[in-house]
């Protein structure tokens, strides 16, 4: 109990502190707006009725924590889903994207690790060119991926899955190489000892040994993915999904909206990373109730 | 003889108790002990039985939460700013990014000595230790007794006269740790410094000390205090002769006799 | 014959030979080119069945693999030049040589692989070869299968086509990179680093501090902060400040949650033997904990050097003056010039490097001391 207040104070706080600097902001980045406002409507207005203007403007530079909270309220619990301003519809397209390019990743992923751990040329060969690749800026490709699809006529949900695919495969593939390799060679001389197959070690002592590793690497793959899926939405001028929604809300300076769009992905995110870590949990406490 | 020696550490009904998950657990109890200058004191006793706390408490590592201890007549923090003790621990810790030479000068430069007396101290305690020609080595360059001889010399930079040695030589193989005791002991000899030292071998133990404390678990408590008969020489195969191996016999009595092993 | 022992690679490049050998010519005769010539057939069928049976012979692994690694790259290389302005004509045999080439370089690769040597220059040029290999395949495949199969240039310029692009456009990229990364990516990283390694010093020094801003940035990392990058152009304008605004916000919070994890990072028994010194807090910090943190501040720079790009690059797709890696690749995207789209990705993906090789190299000097870098060079 202490240790959690011990967390939950310090976290409070600073989030408090942040929504504090965040309204500061909004009435200092809003109020040469307001004031050209007012100057041109022939008002004046008290200092508190002006700090209030500038925090429920339509279209403010700086939207107001609470201005942000409704729109997200609204758009999420008031709207119909089918409606194209509903955050939940735009969530999900994304969110199908993101979990198909997810899979896809995931899949690939293990199996390219699996064939690294296996085959000795593909270790020398491919494994430099998977860590080269995470130096690279590979988000660049989005919007090529998306148009040169979209020539030969593949739209849709497959092209941002493959840039989430794309994405996600390599921690997977890094963190299972590293996985795999992970039983000690006691452990693994034990198997030798017992003659078991590559496939039996593989089985009883390489995938289980995996396994935490395939769950901390898939909570960075899925967050990769999601950013993907946002990402592959913006270059194409697409109707639905948060990348969508923002770059929308962007064209028409509709900064509430924005903020809302990005607030919707980061809950998205959380929900998926919380997701995975809670199936990660799950597998593990399965796999440690096995006698040791 | 040693009350006529001036006390470097006293401690009286001292007692220490951490406050842990499972409750409070007494590390110390009602320990009382004089140790005077020029002493090699060996604390021994199985795992929990509170050695290393009292070391630690002595170096201001730990803080006693009954009785009284002083050090040099001071409390321990006063002890620890005054720089009163070298330390060594059960693993070398020397810094891996410092070369041997360097690592030594730490505490030196901790101090803010001038440089060209550090390098005098780092020339000289190296000698102490037999480890002049690897100056400029990096501490993963050199073996784990060469290693653990590196943080002696470190403990031996600013030249205090007590030197607190919590299980030095733990980790290292029977070979080495022979000859490391061997060099100790004539190190001790050569600077007549006071020694604290930790272990959990009984024929360390003997071979090292003037004094042999024997400490038993649940609480942590002093059983057995013995004095060692041995002379000052000390070959090494004077573990073979029949005083030593009484002392022996008598060190592994104290520790049955605390029921150490019961559970 | 006992003497010949056969790789499934080089036993499936003979099956692909013979199939070949049935299906040529390897071009399409065209009306006005001339028929295509059955001699350079012939020479790549010969070297290629020189390969296999070299393969199966007893000589030494290493003296297989560079007669493999001649003889595979020769004939695809005569593959190459027979398919040279005729895109599209590839007919049946031409792909199933080249795969034949392939399997025998794969083979030459698995050679290499098993090759123990002990020198340790030949181990390192082993090391960089095989890869190369590996690298250069993927190059020679892409290159082959647009010409051979006459795939637009809109939908996949072979890499010749790219490398002819980037020879042409320097003067074009150099702008670019030089409004992306020169401007934006170093002023933000530097910042970004910079704020987040101060923030962590502040947060490990106020523990209070620490207990809420770690969960916060943990969190951060899970997010999609590519997000700002709308905001950030709406609050700093078009120029390069607001792509700085958004790799300072990407980078700071991996530096955070990364110093912070490192200044915990010293040993109890380091920690311990500073207080035996009665060392103060600032000789600790310096003496002890920073260089115990280095690993982790170094992999935090790492991880942020991509981080840092992505950020610059993809804030351009918001809005940017008319010069830069992602304001180009989104409007060349829009003129279906793909070429230089992979163009400016093949540079980004070169400075990306660069900009990680440095960091990588300044690391194993500054930490040479840890055993992650130590192992590596034993």
């Amino acid at each position: 109990m202490d240790s959690l207040r011990a967390k939950i104070i310090p976290v409070t706080t600073i989030l408090l502190g942040i929504v504090v600097a965040w309204y500061v902001l909004a009435v200092f980045m809003n109020a040469p707006f307001q004031r050209d406002l007012d100057r041109r409507g022939n008002v004046t207005s008290g200092t508190i009725e002006f700090i209030g203007k500038t925090l429920s403007q339509p279209k403010p530079i700086v939207p107001a924590p609470h201005q942000v909270a409704e729109n997200v309220f609204e758009n999420t619990f008031l709207r119909k889903i089918t409606s194209n301003r509903s955050l939940v519809y735009h969530a999900g397209i994304t969110l199908a994207s993101t979990m198909m390019g997810f899979a896809f990743g995931t899949a690939l992923g293990i199996l390219i690790a699996v064939g690294i751990v296996h085959v000795l040329a593909l270790d020398r060969s491919l494994m430099p060119w998977i860590i080269a690749s995470q130096t690279i800026p590979i988000l660049a490709i989005a919007p090529m991926i998306i148009v040169v699809l979209a020539a030969i006529g593949i739209t849709g949900l497959l092209p941002k899955a493959l840039i989430s695919t794309y994405l996600s495969f390599f921690p997977v593939a890094v963190g299972m190489v590293k996985g795999l390799r992970s039983p000690e060679i006691m452990h693994l001389d034990l198997m030798h000892t017992y003659n078991a197959s590559a496939w039996q070690t593989f089985w009883k002592l390489r995938v289980p040994a995996s396994v935490p590793f395939l769950f901390a690497s898939m909570k960075v793959a899925i967050a990769a993915s999601l950013v993907g899926a946002i990402v592959g939405e913006l270059p194409t001028g697409a109707v639905a999904g948060i990348g969508a929604k923002l770059l929308n809300a962007s064209y028409f300076s509709n900064t509430i909206d924005m903020w809302a769009a990005l607030v919707a992905g980061s809950v998205v995110a959380l929900l998926l990373v919380g997701l995975v870590g809670f199936a990660g949990r799950i597998v593990d406490r399965s796999m440690g109730a096995r006698p040791a | 003889m040693r009350e006529a020696s001036p006390a470097v550490v006293s401690a009286s009904k001292l007692g220490l108790t951490f406050q842990t998950n499972d409750g409070p657990v007494q590390a110390l109890s009602d320990v009382d002990l004089t140790i005077s200058k020029g002493e090699f004191v060996s604390f021994i006793g199985p795992s929990g039985c509170g050695k290393t706390t009292f070391l630690r408490v002595i170096a201001d590592l730990e803080k006693a939460t009954a009785g009284t201890i002083s050090v040099n007549g001071m409390t321990p923090e006063q002890a620890r700013m005054k720089r009163a003790y070298g330390y060594v621990f059960q693993a070398a810790a020397l810094y891996p990014w410092r070369t041997i030479e360097r690592n030594v000068a730490l505490p030196l430069e901790i101090i803010g000595m001038p440089n060209a007396e550090q390098a005098e101290r780092i020339r000289r305690t190296l000698d102490l230790v037999n480890l002049t020609g690897f100056e400029k080595k990096y501490p993963w360059q050199l073996s784990g007794g060469m290693q653990q001889r590196a943080s002696i010399a470190r403990a031996l930079a600013f030249d205090a006269d007590l030197l607190l040695m919590d299980e030095p030589f733990g980790a290292l193989d029977e070979i080495v740790r022979d000859h490391l005791n061997q060099q100790l002991l004539e190190l001790w000899e050569r600077t007549n410094k006071t020694i604290c030292f930790v272990t959990h071998s009984i024929p360390e133990a003997v071979y090292l000390s003037t004094r042999i404390i024997v400490m038993s678990p649940r609480p942590g408590r002093v059983t057995d205090v013995i004095e060692s008969t041995l002379p000052k020489e000390r070959p090494l195969d004077i573990r073979e002769t029949p005083e030593f191996l009484a002392i022996a016999a008598r060190v592994r009595d104290g520790l049955r006799a605390g029921h150490s092993y019961d559970d | 014959m006992s003497g010949f022992k056969f790789s499934w690679q080089a036993i499936a490049a003979a099956v692909l030979l013979i199939g070949a050998l049935f299906t040529l010519p390897i071009v399409e005769a065209g009306a006005d080119a001339p028929a295509p010539s059955l001699l350079i057939a012939a020479t790549i069928a010969a070297l290629l069945f020189c390969a296999i049976v070299f393969d199966g012979s007893r000589l030494a692994a290493g003296v297989r693999a560079c007669f493999l690694f001649v003889a595979a790259h020769l004939a695809v290389f005569m593959l190459m030049s027979e398919i040279a302005g005729k895109n599209g004509s590839a007919r049946a045999a031409f792909f199933l040589l080249l795969a034949a080439c392939w399997l025998l370089a794969w083979r030459c690769v698995t050679l290499l692989s098993s090759l123990r040597p002990a020198n340790r220059t030949a181990k390192t040029a082993l090391r960089l070869l095989i890869p190369a290999i590996f690298g250069a395949w993927i190059l020679i495949i892409w290159e082959a299968v647009t010409r051979g199969a006459g795939i637009p240039f809109i939908l996949l310029p072979p890499p010749s086509a790219i490398g002819a692009r980037i020879a042409n456009s320097l003067p074009v990229l150099a702008a670019d990179v030089n409004q992306t990364i020169f401007k934006a990516v170093i002023a933000g990283y530097v910042l970004g680093c910079g704020a987040g390694f101060v923030t962590a010093i502040l947060a490990d020094r106020i523990s209070f501090l620490r207990k809420g801003l770690l969960p916060i940035g943990n969190m951060v990392s899970a997010l999609p902060i590519i997000g700002v990058a709308p905001i950030m152009v709406m609050w700093f304008g078009f120029g390069w400040e607001s792509k700085a605004a958004v790799v300072v916000i990407m980078t700071f919070f991996p530096m955070l949650v990364n110093t912070v994890a490192g200044l915990q990072a010293s040993g109890h028994m380091e920690r311990d033997l500073m207080r035996t010194y009665a060392s103060n807090y600032w000789q600790t910090l310096l003496k002890l904990r920073l260089p115990a943190a280095a690993p982790f501040i170094f992999n935090a720079l790492k991880i942020n050097s991509t981080l840092a790009l992505i950020g610059a690059i993809v804030a351009e797709f918001f809005g940017t003056p008319v010069v830069g890696m992602g304001f180009r690749i989104s409007t060349e995207v829009g003129r279906m010039n793909i070429d230089m789209v992979w163009a400016e990705i093949a540079v980004a993906a070169l400075a990306g490097s660069v900009f990680y090789g440095v960091i990588a190299l300044v690391e194993r000097a500054a930490t040479f001391w840890h055993p992650s870098v130590r192992g590596g060079r034993a």
